[in-house]
C-alpha cells in the first residue's frame, strides 16, 4: 500500500501525471458540449412540455445549436419562448425571426409591452424593463404548462448563479429558494416535480463567457451583428454607453455621440451597455475578451449594479 | 494586438478540462487558498475585486476578504458562512478548471460528497500546526469512498511552522498511515507544502522552502492526468431518449465508458435482447467509433423495443442484472431514512421503485450527513456495475416518491 503513496519531497509520481495515454484527447469544449447535449437529452426523455428560452443573444444561440446537435438528424423536440421587453435591439429580433424560420421552430412570445398596455405592469421610473420580465415569463410558463424551461444562464456570470443547480426546481410561483435546493451528484439530474411546479434547466452552467465565444468560433455559428464593432449613436448613463432609441433615452441632459462599439451581452436596451471596441471579427472579439479585466455583467449590465444581491433577489421572484 | 498579462491571451487553443474539489475544516484557510488560487492565476477580474473591496470596507475590514468572492448568497454574506457548494471557473494556458468549492461548516459531509462525486481530484487541506486531525481522516475517507482518482494533501500555513521540512514530512507520513487504514483504498496522493496567506507554492514557487522539489499546487493541477480509466472499461450506453427520424430510430445517450463501434455485438438490458450496432453518430456526424463520455446516438439491427432507461452493452462484457442492491450511502436529506421506506431509485437514465431492506448497524435509520451501508430490493432488475469499476454506472440516487426530494446518494458495492 505504501508503495503507491508519495510525498511532496519525491518527484511527481509517474502514474498520476503526463499526457493521457488511452482514448482520444478530449478538449474542454468537447467535454462541455457532451455534457450539455446529455442534459438536453435527459430533459427530452423525462419531461412532457419543455421549452427553450430564446432571446437571440449568444448564450441562447449556443443552446439552440447544442439542441440541434443533440437531436440530429431529427428536429429539436421543443418549442421556443422569448420574453420581449419591447425594448429589444431590432437587429436581434430580426436574427431571432430568421433563425426560427430557418429551423422550422415554433416561437412563443411573452410581451412586456402587452402587460403595460393592459395596465397589469407599470413602467418603472428609471425606464428599465428587465425586472418586468418576470411576470410575463412566469405567466407564460403557467399558461402553456411548460414543465422544463431551458435557460442559457452560466455560473460564471454572477455569484448567485454560481450557487444554482443544473436542474433548478421552481414552485408554482416560479420562485427559487437557494436554501432548499436538491443536492446534485454525478450526472444524475433529479427532474421530479409536483403539478404546477417546473424545473429550470441550465445546460451551459459550466461554460464561461470565453468558452461560449470559442465554441461559436469552432462551430462557425452566426451571430447578430451588434456583437461586432460598429458605429452607433450612444449616450452616457451611469458610466455605460446606452443606445439612443424609442425606448426613452436619452434625456435632454444626456448628449449623444457616435462611437465605435460592440455588445458583450444582449438584453433590454434600457440597461444593456455597449463597450468601446474595434473588434470586427471573432478572432478579435476573443482576443479582446481574454484581455478584458471586467466581467461581462460588470461591463454591461446596469441592473446588476443596483445592489449586492440584485440577481439573487430577482431569481427568487422567478427571473431565470 | 493588445498586450496583456492575462494568461489566456498567451494561447487560445483548446485545452483539457479538470474538475476538482476542495475540502477543509473551518479554520484551515480554505477560502484563502481558493482566493489565492483564483487571484494569483489572474482569474479574478477588476469589477469582482472592486465589489469585494467595497463589501469588505462596508463590514469595517481593512483588507479585501477573498472569502466574499465565493459567498454568493445574501444569507452567506450576512452570516459570514458558506452554506452550499459553489462552482468556480478559471483557466490557465494549459487547462480549464471547474472547482467545486465545498463549505467546511454544517451540512459538511453531504456537501463534500456532492463536490467529490464529479471531481477528478480532491484537495484535502490541513493546518501545518495541527497536522492530521479527525476531520482530515473524514475528508480522506470521503475522497476514497467516492473514488476520486487523485488526492492532494495541501499542508497549509507552513509560514507558521518556520517552513519546516521535518513538520511537513511528519504530516505527510501521518496522512499516508491514515490513508492505509481506510475501508476503501485511496489511489495515492501528492503532498504539497503551501502557505495560502503568503502564496508560497500555490501558484508561485516558494523561495523559503527550497527543500521541496515537487510541483506547486497549480503546476500539479495543470499536469495531473484527467482520464480515470473509463476508456479501457467495457462499453456502457444508458439510453436517455429515442430519436425518431423517418423510419429510423436512434438510441441517444452519453457513453459512460469504453468504445462503441459499428459492427459490435451488443445486448440491451434489462430485456436481454441482442443485436448489432449498424451506425454510430457523434452529435450529428457519422463516426467509426465513439469513446467514453462522448454523447452519441446509435442504430441497431432489427426492429427492437428500446427506450429510456435501457442500457446497451457488449454481449461479452455486460453487467449482471440484480434486484438486490448492496451499497455504500451518504444520506443527504433532513428526513431520516429507515428500513421499510419505499423510495425511487435513479440509476443512470433508469428510475425504479425500491424498498429499503436493511441498514446494517443503524436500527434507528440514517440521518443527514451520515455515511452507511444499505441493502435495497428493487421492483425491476437493475444493470449496475460496482462503483469501484465505474462512478457513472455504479452510482444512484434515492428519491422520495411523495415530493421528489433527493434523499440519499448511493454507491454499489
Amino acid at each position: 500500500m505504501n508503495d503507491t503513496l508519495t510525498t511532496g519531497t519525491h518527484a511527481t509520481p509517474p502514474e498520476t501525471t503526463g499526457p493521457e495515454t488511452t482514448g482520444p484527447r478530449r478538449s474542454h469544449l468537447d467535454s462541455l458540449e457532451s455534457e450539455a447535449v446529455h442534459i438536453f437529452r435527459e430533459v427530452a426523455g423525462e419531461f412532457e412540455r419543455p421549452v427553450i428560452l430564446f432571446s437571440g443573444g449568444k448564450d441562447s444561440i449556443v443552446m439552440l445549436h447544442l439542441a440541434l446537435k443533440a437531436f440530429a438528424p431529427a428536429p429539436i423536440p421543443f418549442t421556443l419562448l422569448h420574453v420581449d421587453t419591447g425594448h429589444n435591439f431590432p437587429e436581434v429580433l430580426d436574427y431571432r425571426d430568421r433563425t426560427v424560420a430557418a429551423h422550422g421552430l415554433r416561437l412563443h412570445i411573452a410581451s412586456v409591452q402587452d402587460y403595460i398596455d393592459a395596465g397589469t405592469l407599470r413602467e418603472r421610473p428609471d425606464g428599465t424593463r428587465n425586472p418586468l420580465q418576470t411576470v410575463p415569463l412566469t405567466e407564460a410558463i403557467q399558461h402553456h404548462r411548460f414543465d422544463a424551461v431551458f435557460g442559457g444562464g452560466r455560473r460564471d456570470e454572477e455569484k448567485a448563479r454560481a450557487k444554482e443547480r443544473v436542474f433548478s426546481l421552481r414552485d408554482e410561483f416560479s420562485q427559487w429558494d437557494p436554501r432548499r435546493q436538491r443536492p446534485e451528484l454525478w450526472q444524475l439530474y433529479n427532474g421530479r416535480h409536483a403539478p404546477g411546479e417546473h424545473v429550470r434547466v441550465f445546460p451551459i452552467s459550466n461554460w464561461t463567457e470565453l468558452d461560449v465565444w470559442q465554441y461559436i468560433q469552432r462551430e462557425h455559428i452566426q451571430l447578430p451583428e451588434i456583437y461586432f464593432a460598429h458605429h452607433r449613436e450612444v449616450f452616457d448613463r451611469g458610466g455605460m454607453w446606452l443606445t439612443a432609441g424609442d425606448w426613452g433615452g436619452p434625456k435632454d441632459t444626456e448628449p449623444t455621440q457616435t462611437r465605435l462599439v460592440r455588445y458583450r451581452t444582449v438584453g433590454d436596451m434600457s440597461c444593456t451597455g455597449a463597450v468601446d471596441s474595434d473588434a470586427t471579427t471573432l478572432d478579435a472579439v476573443i482576443t479582446e475578451i481574454a484581455a478584458s479585466r471586467l466581467t461581462e455583467r460588470g461591463a454591461t449590465r446596469a441592473d446588476d449594479k443596483m445592489s449586492e444581491a440584485a440577481m439573487e433577489d430577482r431569481k427568487r421572484e422567478g427571473y431565470f | 494586438m493588445t498586450t496583456t498579462t492575462h494568461p489566456l491571451n498567451e494561447t487560445l487553443a483548446e485545452t483539457t478540462l479538470l474538475r476538482f474539489a476542495t475540502a477543509g475544516s473551518v479554520d484551515d484557510g480554505k477560502s484563502t487558498l481558493v482566493g489565492r488560487l483564483l487571484h494569483d492565476s489572474k482569474s479574478v477580474l477588476t469589477d469582482q475585486l472592486e465589489a469585494v473591496e467595497h463589501a469588505s470596507r462596508n463590514r469595517g475590514q481593512d483588507t479585501p476578504d477573498l472569502a466574499l468572492l465565493t459567498d454568493g448568497l445574501r444569507a452567506e454574506r450576512e452570516q459570514g458562512i458558506t452554506i452550499d457548494v459553489a462552482y468556480r471557473y478559471f483557466a490557465t494556458p494549459r487547462r480549464r478548471f471547474i472547482l467545486a468549492d465545498t463549505p467546511g461548516h454544517v451540512q459538511y459531509t453531504r456537501n463534500m460528497v456532492t463536490g467529490a462525486s464529479t471531481a477528478e481530484l480532491a484537495v484535502v487541506l490541513v493546518d501545518a500546526r495541527n497536522g492530521v486531525v479527525e476531520q482530515t481522516r473524514r475528508h480522506a475517507a470521503v475522497a476514497a469512498l467516492l473514488r476520486v482518482p487523485h488526492v492532494v494533501l495541501a499542508v497549509n500555513k507552513m509560514d507558521l511552522v518556520d517552513w519546516s521540512e521535518k513538520e511537513f514530512l511528519r504530516i505527510s507520513e501521518d496522512f499516508a498511515r491514515c490513508a492505509a487504514e481506510l475501508d476503501h483504498p485511496l489511489g495515492g496522493f501528492t503532498a504539497i507544502p503551501v502557505s495560502a496567506l503568503t502564496g508560497d507554492n500555490v501558484v508561485d514557487r516558494s523561495a523559503r522552502m527550497d527543500w521541496y522539489t515537487g510541483p506547486t499546487l497549480l503546476d500539479h493541477l495543470e499536469t495531473v492526468r484527467t482520464d480515470d480509466g473509463q476508456a479501457d472499461r467495457p462499453a456502457r450506453l444508458p439510453v436517455s431518449c429515442v430519436i425518431r427520424h423517418g423510419d429510423d430510430r436512434y438510441y441517444a445517450g452519453q457513453l459512460t465508458s469504453g468504445e462503441l463501434r459499428t459492427g459490435d455485438a451488443v445486448v440491451v438490458l434489462p430485456s436481454g435482447v441482442t443485436s448489432t450496432v449498424t451506425a454510430v453518430d457523434r452529435l450529428g456526424s457519422r463516426v467509426d467509433a465513439a469513446y467514453a463520455l462522448d454523447s452519441v446516438s446509435v442504430r441497431l439491427a432489427g426492429d427492437l423495443d428500446i427506450g429510456r432507461g435501457d442500457l446497451i452493452a457488449p454481449v461479452a462484457e455486460a453487467p449482471a442484472l440484480t434486484r438486490s442492491v448492496d451499497a455504500d450511502v451518504c444520506h443527504l436529506h433532513d428526513r431520516t431514512l429507515s428500513v421499510g421506506d419505499r423510495v425511487l431509485l435513479k440509476h443512470t437514465t433508469r428510475t425504479v421503485k425500491a424498498i429499503v431492506q436493511d441498514l446494517p448497524g443503524r436500527p434507528d435509520g440514517l440521518t443527514t450527513n451520515e455515511l452507511g451501508r444499505i441493502r435495497l430490493r428493487t421492483a425491476e432488475p437493475l444493470a449496475a456495475d460496482p462503483y469501484a469499476a465505474s462512478r457513472r454506472t455504479g452510482s444512484f440516487l434515492l428519491i422520495d416518491p411523495a415530493d421528489g426530494a433527493t434523499l440519499t446518494a448511493g454507491m454499489v458495492r
